[in-house]
């Protein structure tokens, strides 16, 4: 894929496994009954997160959902803040306020979802309509799920959207399941169908492939920046794990984990980047111990301060809009970010 | 000072406001080349274009869904719903995404929304709800309701400078039926109570159009009545309502809204728990009964709290 240098597709792979470790180890302290409440995460889904998040700009603006940790780690949330997030510490990101993947570090350019699904969609809306309200070449995304598909505020925001021919791009994280309800009581017709009734494109890519996703994004993007207005991205994957740790999954088929389990996300990148020259094993190390790292200065960061729970309820002083973010970005769009900078708007 | 009715000094409040910055913008239901439903942006689409003053889909929930998308990118959005009571579909993107966000990761959430409120002319079970106390549960939204054309002008700037999400009542029996003199130029007002008219014998606490009522009502009682105008429901004053408390030690507390769980419980809650030995008879509550607002006239004027109702509260608890 031209767009993507060889570092780039090494940073995709470290992304998702680093997402992986991360996630594998907060479900171990999960049940070690260090991480209150539930626990949610994204495994198998890593590639939906990660590839899109990628192919966004510093200055483009991302509303990602619970099963989108990759996307925190790609715009260059720290491992450590993301685990003392899940434990409810006061150093994680939202300083115990809120659980596990509801939060966005205003730095990274990300905002926090809620639970209520899809209101993301109508909040990068309205980013997509500022940007273009000051004449920014800059894009909005948010993911959202298949289950998501059947509110009013997805309908209100695609709409809008359409209308507006917004610079917004819609990632639809079909993982066949919302909580136990499978896609055939969700919807009569995929949604991906719906896009071309709202005025623009739907695609479908593979979501498990990182590069594809990035792909697909990527080129939803540039038309976006182009004026083209929206895109909605089906990335079909896989929910491997249950709603929340909780869950059994009993409702799910053992022989549709066991195809999925073939097509898994990060075995698929590695073999390209195997194939790179690249020492992959090497890499997962690195990973792991980066993590082993962050868990340990997570586990050793204290409780928030119970005094500070009616705290910062209300804003003071002048706002401060999301931030540009620290991540190493793909080459790609730094590049295309240049680009837009230098265009006249 | 020129003299505005309250729907102009609203009016001048968004003009003013957009002048002075360009990151404030309307958007809403017809508010665009029709002016919206009550002629608040006249004009403004000649003034500022059609992208400031936005016509949008009929969306609630994507009216302020956007409106926070745009607030945390550096815009200031004012969002007209076109009654109040269609802030009901919009309900979840103000109580959960705008009042929250500060909370869990400090991003402020700079927006507001306007609620044409209130009844007293046959609007029936959907045009004409007082919501406010829906957002006063709601935290991390603040909740302002003016009395008159001078608040509702500051108290509009204010909401539009505020780094927060804030709910903003204006009743639309007062749009033409107040004026007052207006003082040109931005200026903003403070969101703490006023004192309407002062008095030693007994305090009508009230807010939006029952401050007029109250006032009316107090006017030939043969005894110094207070008329305390909240302005502001988050942040409540409760300085001022517990002063004025120490000073009359009687209290009518008056909602248009229905009773049960309206602003003015919320007073009484605070007066009973704090003040209690300053009082010198029982709280009194005027509001509407826990009914929808009906349509007919005589009807919805057995429901709305008239200004019968309020001197006769007031006339029982002076004779307490």
């Amino acid at each position: 894929m031209e767009a993507l240098s060889r570092a780039d597709r090494v940073e995709l792979l470290r992304a998702m496994l680093l997402m992986r470790a991360i996630e594998a180890r907060a479900l171990a302290l999960y049940k070690q009954g260090k991480v209150p409440g539930s626990f949610y995460d994204g495994f198998g889904q890593e590639a939906v997160s990660v590839g899109a998040a990628f192919a966004m700009g510093p200055r483009d603006r991302l509303c990602p959902l619970h099963r989108d940790l990759g996307a925190h780690l790609v715009r260059g949330v720290e491992p450590a803040r993301i685990l003392a997030q899940y434990l409810g510490r006061a150093s994680g990101v939202t300083g115990g306020r809120d659980g596990n993947v509801h939060f966005g570090d205003p730095a990274s350019g990300v905002m926090g979802m809620v639970s209520m699904l899809p209101d993301m969609m109508c909040v990068a809306t309205g980013m997509a309509m500022a940007f273009k309200l000051r004449g920014e070449q800059r894009v909005a995304l948010t993911w959202f799920g298949d289950g998501a598909t059947s509110r009013g505020d997805f309908h209100e925001a695609m709409n809008w959207a359409g209308v507006q021919r917004l610079p917004v791009v819609f990632v639809l994280e079909n993982n066949q399941f919302a909580y136990s309800t499978p896609l055939a009581k969700q919807f009569a017709v995929d949604p991906v169908e719906r896009a071309r009734v709202y005025g623009f494109p739907g695609m479908t890519v593979d979501g498990n492939d990182a590069e594809a996703v990035f792909e697909a994004v990527r080129v939803a993007r540039e038309r976006a920046l182009a004026g083209g207005g929206p895109t909605l991205v089906e990335a079909v994957t896989m929910r491997m794990h249950g709603h929340a740790a909780h869950d059994d999954m009993r409702y799910v088929p053992p022989e549709l984990l066991a195809e999925w389990a073939r097509r898994d996300p990060i075995e698929q990148q590695e073999r390209r980047v195997d194939e790179l020259g690249v020492d992959v094993a090497a890499l997962r190390a690195e990973v792991d111990d980066e993590v082993a790292a962050a868990a340990e200065e997570a586990l050793a960061a204290p409780m928030p301060d119970p005094a500070h729970a009616v705290h910062g309820v209300f804003a003071t002083g002048e706002p401060e809009p999301l931030g540009d973010g620290r991540a190493p970005w793909s080459g790609f769009a730094d590049e295309a970010a240049a680009r837009a900078e230098a265009a006249p708007a | 000072m020129p003299e505005m009715t309250y729907l102009e000094a609203i009016s001048d409040a968004l003009r003013e406001e957009m002048r002075a910055d360009e990151r404030v913008f309307v958007m809403g239901e017809d508010v665009g080349a029709f002016g919206g439903a009550f002629k608040v942006t006249d004009g403004f689409a000649e003034e500022f274009g059609e992208a400031r003053v936005m016509d949008t889909p009929l969306a609630e929930a994507a009216i302020v869904g956007t409106a926070v998308g745009a607030a945390v990118v550096g815009m200031r959005p004012v969002c007209e719903m076109q009654f109040a009571d269609f802030v009901a579909c919009g309900f979840d993107q103000l109580v959960n995404v705008a009042g929250k966000t500060h909370y869990r990761f400090g991003l402020a959430v700079p927006i507001v929304v306007r609620l044409p409120s209130g009844g007293g002319f046959s609007g029936g079970p959907f045009h004409s709800q007082n919501p406010e106390a829906w957002f006063m549960h709601a935290p991390g939204l603040k909740v302002v309701a003016p009395s008159t054309a001078e608040d509702a002008k500051g108290l509009l700037t204010a909401a539009i400078r505020d780094p927060n999400p804030v709910v903003f009542l204006e009743h639309k029996h007062l749009y033409r039926r107040v004026k007052g003199d207006v003082p040109a130029g931005a200026y903003e007002t403070p969101m703490t109570a006023r004192v309407a008219r002062p008095g030693s014998d007994l305090t009508v606490i009230a807010y939006g159009a029952m401050v007029h009522a109250a006032l009316e009502a107090t006017e030939e009682l043969g005894a110094s009545v207070e008329v305390l105008d909240l302005r502001s429901l988050v942040p409540l004053d409760t300085e001022a309502i517990l002063t004025s408390v120490a000073k009359t030690s009687k209290i009518v507390i008056v909602d248009e809204a229905n009773e049960t769980c309206a602003a003015g419980a919320q007073v009484a809650a605070l007066i009973a728990e704090r003040a209690f030995e300053q009082l010198d008879g029982p709280i009194r509550r005027v509001a509407s009964p826990d009914v929808p607002i009906p349509f007919s006239p005589p009807l919805e004027a057995a429901v709305l709290p008239s200004v019968d109702r309020i001197r006769d509260a007031c006339r029982d608890l002076l004779d307490y």
